[in-house]
């Protein structure tokens, strides 16, 4: 007899980085988690193993956070199957890094596009359902440079610097309908996002927390775990720093 | 049960009010004390009941109990 799915969570881009670690934070055997995918469908499948490992109902579902139509398709699917949605992770991000005068104009757009409109668009439909069931959790992966900015991410700055203003108006939004809006600003983490950078700027980088190391995916999701929680009910529109100090 | 009670039904449960405060001329705001995002609720479960679509246009017309019952008699 399977245990009875009391959550319902969605994690966009959750087959690697920080997405997994979230998806991983939320799996137990009481728990839905839809994760969606844009590329890799060896990290997905993989990911999708070690959830359901830990007895969670996994589901990766490769969905173009761009589209609204495969957004909406991707949450009726989730939503007919236990008729609830509870937690949506907005993480799905991509960099494309470049001096402003350098930066084509395709970098900016795909940029914003999945970092910023997608979350418009998961959100929007997310909120739909959190509004007729009176409750409900959405949670945007920003940057700690989305507050602070950063040279040569113009682009990646300006999309998480919006999903910020995002989450502080459908903070105020969707509050009378018992759904909270926060926001979690990683700083410096290890992931294949980070990976990419040379010894020199990871130094560089290293010398500016004041932690002194980089943080793991799974700091970043114990915190959202926390602000899906009942522990974290009366927080809302809020930006959390985890970034060893970085922000202070 | 009718459509028509089905839709008062659902407007008294969304709106927290009384079944028999639902009356055609009853205006969603200024008699039933509802909000924009009261409204939008009340649309989307309408749209959900009815498996309809109704545009923003449209729903920005339906602020009496008797508009919508009007608007869902020629489309449901």
């Amino acid at each position: 007899m399977p245990d009875q799915v009391e959550r319902t969570v969605v994690v966009t881009g959750g087959s690697r980085g920080i997405g997994k670690a979230v998806c991983l934070a939320f799996a137990d055997p009481h728990t839905s988690i839809w994760f969606n995918y844009s590329s890799d469908v060896s990290a997905a499948v993989e990911t999708e193993k070690i959830l359901r490992e830990k007895g969670a109902r996994a589901h990766g579902v490769k969905v173009d956070v761009r589209s609204e139509d495969q957004v909406k398709a991707f949450f009726k699917t989730l939503v007919a199957e236990y008729g609830r949605l509870d937690v949506l992770v907005n993480n799905a991000g991509i960099t494309r890094d470049n001096l402003l005068v350098r930066m084509k104009e395709a970098d900016w757009d795909g940029v914003m596009d999945i970092n910023l409109k997608g979350a418009f668009l998961c959100s929007k439909v997310a909120a739909r359902t959190m509004i007729q069931q009176h409750s409900g959790r959405i949670i945007n992966i920003t940057s700690l440079v989305g507050v602070t900015g950063n040279a040569g991410q113009s682009n990646y700055v300006a999309a998480k610097a919006g999903l910020i203003g995002l989450t502080k108006a459908l903070a105020r939004e969707l509050a009378q309908r018992n759904i909270t809006v926060n926001a979690v600003a990683p700083g410096f983490i290890d992931t294949g996002m980070t990976g990419i950078l040379d010894e020199t700027a990871r130094e560089h980088i290293l010398s500016q927390i004041p932690l002194g190391r980089a943080g793991s995916a799974a700091e970043v999701a114990g915190v959202v775990e926390f602000l899906a929680s009942d522990k974290a009910a009366y927080m809302t529109g809020q930006v959390i720093h985890v970034s060893g100090g970085m922000y202070i | 049960m009718s459509i028509e009670d089905k839709i008062k039904k659902i407007i008294a449960e969304k709106l927290k009010v009384g079944i028999e405060d639902v009356v055609p001329e009853a205006h969603f705001i200024k008699d039933l004390g509802a909000n924009s995002l009261d409204i939008v609720e009340l649309i989307m479960s309408m749209e959900d009941m009815f498996d309809i679509e109704i545009e923003d246009d449209q729903a920005e017309k339906l602020m009496t109990v008797k508009d919508v019952l009007d608007f869902i008699e020629t489309r449901a």
